[in-house]
């Protein structure tokens, strides 16, 4: 039976399949959903871990004592996850351990389009890359059996267009296999698993070793062939990429490359020789060109193709025209009509906390260094309250920064609750003991919302739902030393006022918490306030907040009440308090 | 089996997204191939959200191709003004006749392009345009989330495929409480093409 998944949703379903024991992630878009859905399968350990990098040393040990494991994350993860790939591959594994990570070219949602196929090379870790959700499914499997068979993790790449696309997958498959009836078993083998140097000196060719083992593995392996057609042109892609140059090239031949790292050289001269002109579609990178180049295979690739953005069909038919490569298709009927069509940003939405609190710092007039999540959207106009966001945990480190090159602005740090778990613990540990005096604002609406609203240990739950210690950001800064620490209700914007000017003049390290629940993932929703069109005079302050209910119309502002949540916050701002609160 | 390549426009929070997996496993249940992809920002809600949707005898990119498209379901009038590029010649749209602002027309910086104007613009691939009273008919059932249904209600006309397939599917992807509620939408929206 064929059933629609999301390749999020197939991978998740082939590490079930595959015999995954332990899978363990920190979200972040476009590979949340792989976690999710491997947490809701029977039998199984899952947990969101505080980052990607204690994800990937949790799956490590669990490999390291014979199970079967999976880490997944975003593409940007693995910056924060590279150290212990890079360990890992030394070390090897006994266990199979795949580790998945999603690109995501456009940056539909992230802060690089940096692309991950360059960490296989660096890292000397083997990387397949699926191309529909079948194949996510199935080459998580093979993952799982070459790691065991090299005793390497294998890397498993995808892109937001695999990770949120859905195509048919076979589930008619039978379940996993049994458990293994032994205790896992760990062997304690320190010039295997302890890299001091001595030891590493003697890992290290054993990586190279299993490199060339691999490229071998390559040419064989059948998730890399041939497609014949017409060999006047012949087509190397991989992933996603693939179909797209399917599309626009049905009737050339293909070579489809399931596993990018290490490459089959025998494999990609043979397919060279036969055709008469290469050409490689690749998004980002020139991966795979640059290689085909230092085996001296003359290759048309980004001469042709873009290395920014994300590819589709629309724009490998349009390069490909312009290249001679097929003819051009018949014009269409032209468009014309010329439309002001304005853009609609991402907003927060209505009612989040984190808006009034970005209101009372833009009011306050403080530099604002931010970080990765819903409220980096404090950044967009007309709220602007954000000044800088780098990366997870950036804002403290850069304020810390900033106040010691001697700025005289107020700064202050805003970061979210879960990103403060991921990594705002050691740059706070910094501002204390290397006599800072920033303040860090957390704004906290407990849970990790811009993803899906995930658990993490400030919440209470693990992800398969079980109760469990809270970590409380309160206690844990003052545990590591902040005497100057309050927590307020952004939606109180006077208290919140007091206690910003107050930490602000203290001159000391300090921290804010800024706590109230995501609306939507608490379904919190009060009845909208009106408008009374006699008090308002169209001045458009409540409108500087930024919330999509509130309309400028020809005579006053109305609010859509659909939309609203009703938290009041225009209410408060309104300077005519026109608008009521019902 | 010809292939059919849909595209789905809304704003974040219109059910775009459960209303473009509804379509796609329509087709799966007819006997297409089928692939969907999502285009969504990085907002939960007021983002522009594009969903596509294509059934064929074998189907490569879950991307639609400028120029091939079928049929457009706006979600919201300005949504659907934003892909004329991506119609064929003699296509269909669709479009739920509702307006949400972007904020820079909220905040009287741009201006909202008019019903007749988006409907041009549509036309100058497509062959047919329908308005839909999506909302209105969702709220007036009681709840607007279902305008994706009452949309796929007035497209199921068109597309063809029995009516109990669609209907099955939905009662399968809908929440369990509101079967019914949905059903009765999907019929107001076939009354629209019907």
């Amino acid at each position: 039976m064929k059933k629609l998944m999301t390749g999020n949703e197939a991978f998740a379903y082939g590490a079930y399949l595959g015999g995954v024991q332990v899978g363990a992630a920190y979200p972040g878009t476009p590979s949340s959903e792989i976690l999710d859905n491997f947490s809701r399968y029977p039998g199984i350990f899952a947990e969101w871990s505080p980052n990607e990098k204690v994800s990937l040393d949790v799956a490590i040990g669990a490999a390291y004592a014979g199970t079967r494991a999976m880490s997944s994350m975003k593409h940007v993860g693995l910056n924060v996850a590279s150290d212990s790939l890079f360990y890992a591959v030394y070390t090897g594994v006994k266990g199979g351990l795949v580790i998945i990570c999603a690109d995501d070219p456009e940056m539909h949602s992230s802060q690089n389009e940096q692309d991950n196929r360059n960490y296989a090379k660096f890292a000397k870790c083997p990387m397949l890359e699926p191309s529909d959700s079948e194949e996510a499914k199935q080459f998580v499997g093979m993952a799982l059996d070459m790691s065991e068979e090299f005793e390497t993790p294998v890397l498993v790449r995808s892109v937001t267009r695999l990770s949120h696309s859905s195509t048919p997958v076979e589930v008619s498959d039978a379940g996993p296999p049994p458990p293994s009836e032994e205790t896992p078993f760990y062997e304690r083998d320190a010039q295997r698993y302890v890299m001091v140097p001595a030891n590493a000196r003697r890992r290290h060719p054993l990586v190279e070793e299993r490199l060339e083992k691999l490229a071998d593995y390559a040419e064989t392996i059948p998730i890399n062939y041939i497609e014949p057609g017409d060999d006047n042109l012949g087509i190397i892609s991989a992933g996603v990429n693939y179909h797209y140059a399917k599309e626009v090239f049905p009737n050339a031949t293909f070579l489809k490359l399931g596993m990018v790292y290490p490459l089959p050289e025998k494999l990609i001269r043979a397919f060279a020789d036969r055709v008469k002109t290469v050409v490689i579609v690749e998004e980002l990178d020139p991966f795979l060109e640059e290689q085909l180049r230092l085996m001296g295979i003359q290759v048309k690739g980004k001469d042709i193709f873009p290395m920014l953005g994300e590819f589709s069909p629309t724009l490998v038919r349009d390069c490909a025209v312009k290249a001679g490569l097929i003819p051009a298709p018949e014009a269409p009927p032209e468009i014309k009509v010329d439309l002001e069509r304005p853009i609609r940003p991402p907003m927060l939405c209505p009612g989040c906390g984190h808006r009034a609190l970005f209101h009372v710092l833009r009011e306050n007039g403080v530099l604002v260094t931010g970080d990765i999540g819903c409220y980096t959207l404090g950044s967009a106009p007309p709220l602007s309250a954000m000044h800088t966001t780098g990366c997870m945990g950036a804002s403290i480190g850069v304020a810390h920064g900033i106040d010691k090159a001697g700025v005289k602005d107020d700064v202050v740090a805003v970061l979210g609750d879960s990103t403060f778990l991921h990594s705002g613990i050691h740059p706070l540990i910094d501002v204390l003991y290397n006599q800072g005096n920033t303040t860090t604002i957390i704004s906290d609406n407990s849970a990790t919302a811009m993803t899906g609203f995930q658990e993490h240990p400030g919440t209470g739950k693990t992800v398969q739902g079980q109760p469990t210690t809270v970590v409380d950001p309160e206690k844990l800064v003052r545990g590591i030393g902040f005497e100057k620490v309050d927590i307020c209700d952004p939606y109180e914007i006077d208290q919140m006022e007091k206690i910003l000017q107050d930490h602000l003049k203290s001159g000391k390290p300090s921290v804010i918490i800024s706590r109230h629940p995501c609306v939507l993932h608490a379904k919190e929703k009060h009845t909208p306030p009106e408008v009374d069109p006699e008090l308002c005079i169209n001045c458009g302050i409540c409108l500087d907040v930024g919330c999509s209910p509130l309309i400028q119309e020809d005579e006053h502002v109305r609010i859509d009440s659909l939309l609203c949540n009703g938290c009041g916050l225009c209410v408060k701002v309104c300077p005519q308090e026109a608008i009521i609160e019902q | 089996m010809t292939n059919l390549d849909f595209l789905m426009a809304g704003v974040g929070g219109q059910g775009t997204i459960l209303a473009s997996n509804i379509l796609a496993e329509v087709g799966l249940q007819l006997g297409y191939d089928v692939k969907k992809a999502e285009v969504h920002g990085m907002a939960q809600r007021g983002g522009q959200v594009d969903s596509h949707v294509r059934w064929g005898e074998k189907v490569f990119s879950p991307l639609v191709e400028v120029n091939k498209v079928d049929y457009i379901i706006g979600f919201e009038m300005l949504e659907a003004a934003r892909f004329p590029q991506f119609l064929k010649e003699g296509s269909t749209a669709l479009v739920n006749d509702y307006r949400i602002n972007p904020p820079l027309v909220n905040l009287g910086k741009a201006g909202y392009p008019s019903k007749e104007n988006i409907e041009s613009l549509l036309l100058s691939r497509a062959e047919k345009v329908f308005w839909v009273e999506g909302t209105g008919i969702a709220k007036e059932l009681g709840n607007p989330a279902m305008v994706g249904v009452v949309m796929l209600g007035a497209l199921s006309n068109l597309v063809g495929g029995d009516k109990e397939a669609w209907l099955e599917v939905i009662g399968q992807m809908v929440p369990q409480k509101f079967v019914e509620l949905n059903k009765e939408a999907f019929s107001e929206g076939r009354k629209v093409t019907g």
